[in-house]
């Protein structure tokens, strides 16, 4: 499992992550960003990858 | 032993680099060099939130540093100097040679700089490297008077951000309207009456044409010959690609490295070299999806981009499909936070075609009948679905 944490304040929603982690990440009706606080390690490479295209750099995997 | 595959140019584009030879499979060894003393950091927050807050730091905006490159050679705050590309070699200024298997150029950009008949230093600012962030929010304290020479997005964003800071800031341009090029007449001339709104005073279709003062500066002399009184200034008026160590070699360095759509470096009579390659800002590239016309492309995603293109190239021995991404850039100006893709400037049009432009909103571009980009304040659903578009 990994442990995922978006800093809210830093996040602009402009959901780049969506298009790497779908399963982890998505704008709501509201156009905000929700995600999942754990995922499988099958998507660490999705997370990392939505990690490094954030524009806010908001997004942290915790391990 | 193998020879390294050698970046040169530590931010970035040098660590994506790094970063997507290992995820591609390559094993061997990797030597980064960079000029400046700290490991990569992210340099848009620097006229944005970092450059808003209490303490610039490189902290704040180093990249998190992956297991998977922890073997990666770092060479920092040293300069390569010059370039024998038949050899395969490029050497730093103390004089240290290395070898390469294959190099990876990703010096980006530095700003360009006026140089005035009173040419005084102290007081005046640039915007690139975290050392400048630090040198300038130092002197931003509320009720300092700014003026900021050029109207694009970092001189925009540097504008509200010490506008926020309680300074008095004037932003003069020789353009109508400020962020024009990228943005198109609607949208730009929204932002500038957002800007205005909150405090931000424009003086447009003016240059600066001297400095004053005398140990540092006291004001600026617009063309018109009106003096504006300053207790900063600081220029933002483009970037120059930093080419210069590879001057002497066979290789077309005119405004960046040109490269073809493999991203290899092209040499003057237009034949590519087998293990040059280019990746970020500092790169004139083709982009298939508008057309063969090769340009740089000075957006956040592009260094990633052809990082992932050609550390795949190099670790798998394979050039793939020609590189074409999307290019995508934002910006935060006050509380609009705009988000594009595509290549707006490349636009001869633009229509509105969601929202209201003095709320959330999105605009097409089009140059003749094809689609070349959009951009919307808000509304992200609606302007990630032009990601598609582009896809193809
Ligand atoms: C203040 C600011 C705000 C920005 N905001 C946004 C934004 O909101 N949205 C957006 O899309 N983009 C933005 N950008 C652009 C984005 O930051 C760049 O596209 C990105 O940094 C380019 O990365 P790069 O690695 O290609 O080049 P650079 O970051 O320029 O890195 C090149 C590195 O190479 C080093 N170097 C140069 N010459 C040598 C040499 N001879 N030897 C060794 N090292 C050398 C340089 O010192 C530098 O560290 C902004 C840029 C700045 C400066
Ligand atoms: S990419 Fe970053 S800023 Fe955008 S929605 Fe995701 S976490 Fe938020």
């Amino acid at each position: 499992m990994i442990k995922i944490n978006v800093d809210m304040t830093k996040c602009q929603h402009y959901g780049m992550c969506v298009f790497e982690a779908p399963n982890v990440f998505k704008l709501n009706t509201d156009d905000k960003l929700e995600y999942t606080a754990t995922a499988e390690d099958s998507e660490r490479a999705n997370v990392e990858a939505a990690v490094d295209v954030c524009p806010m750099q908001a997004i942290f995997i915790v391990d | 032993m193998t020879k390294p595959v050698v970046i040169v140019g530590a931010s970035m584009g040098g660590l994506r680099s790094a970063e997507a030879l290992r995820r591609f499979g390559y094993t061997g060894p990797i030597t980064v060099i960079g000029d400046e003393p700290w490991a990569p950091y992210n340099r848009p927050p620097l006229s944005k939130e970092v450059l808003a807050g209490d303490v610039v730091s490189h902290e704040t905006v180093a990249f998190p540093q992956r297991a998977a490159t922890a073997d990666v050679g770092w060479v920092l705050g040293r300069r390569v100097v010059s370039t024998d590309l038949e050899h395969n070699t490029v050497t730093t200024d103390d004089g240290e040679v290395f070898e390469y298997s294959n190099l990876i150029v990703a010096t980006g950009l530095r700003p360009k700089r006026q140089v005035y008949p009173n040419n005084i230093h102290a007081g005046r600012h640039i915007i690139r490297t975290i050392d400048d962030a630090m040198a300038l929010r130092a002197e931003l304290k509320p009720g300092v008077r700014v003026v900021v020479l050029g109207a694009g997005f970092i001189g925009c964003e540097t504008a509200a951000t010490a506008r926020k800071l309680g300074c008095e800031v004037t932003v003069v341009a020789p353009g109508t309207v400020p962020m024009l090029r990228p943005l198109g007449e609607e949208l730009a001339t929204e932002l500038q009456r957002r800007q205005e709104a909150e405090g931000v005073r424009f003086l447009l279709k003016r240059s600066v044409a001297d400095l004053v003062g005398e140990s540092r500066i006291e004001g600026v002399t617009l063309d018109d010959g009106t003096e504006l009184a300053c207790d900063v200034f600081i220029e933002a008026i483009g970037s120059h690609p930093n080419t210069e160590w590879l001057e002497g070699s066979d290789i077309d360095i005119t405004d960046g490295l040109l490269c073809n759509a493999n991203l290899r470096a092209l040499k003057t009579s237009g034949e590519a070299w087998s293990n040059v390659w280019g990746v970020g800002d500092v790169v004139r590239f083709p982009n298939s999806i508008f057309d063969e016309i090769p340009r740089r492309v000075e957006h956040w995603n592009i260094p990633s981009e052809c990082a992932k293109y050609v550390g795949s190239a190099i670790a798998t021995g394979e050039a793939g499909e020609v590189f074409r991404p999307i290019p995508s850039f934002w910006s935060d100006q006050f509380d609009v936070h705009i988000l594009a893709f595509g290549l707006l400037a490349l636009a001869d049009r633009n229509k509105l075609v969601e929202g209201a432009i003095d709320g959330d909103c999105v605009f097409e571009y089009y140059r003749g009948d094809k689609l070349v980009g959009a951009a919307g304040i808000g509304l992200r659903s609606v302007v990630q679905g032009y990601r598609k578009v582009f896809e193809g």
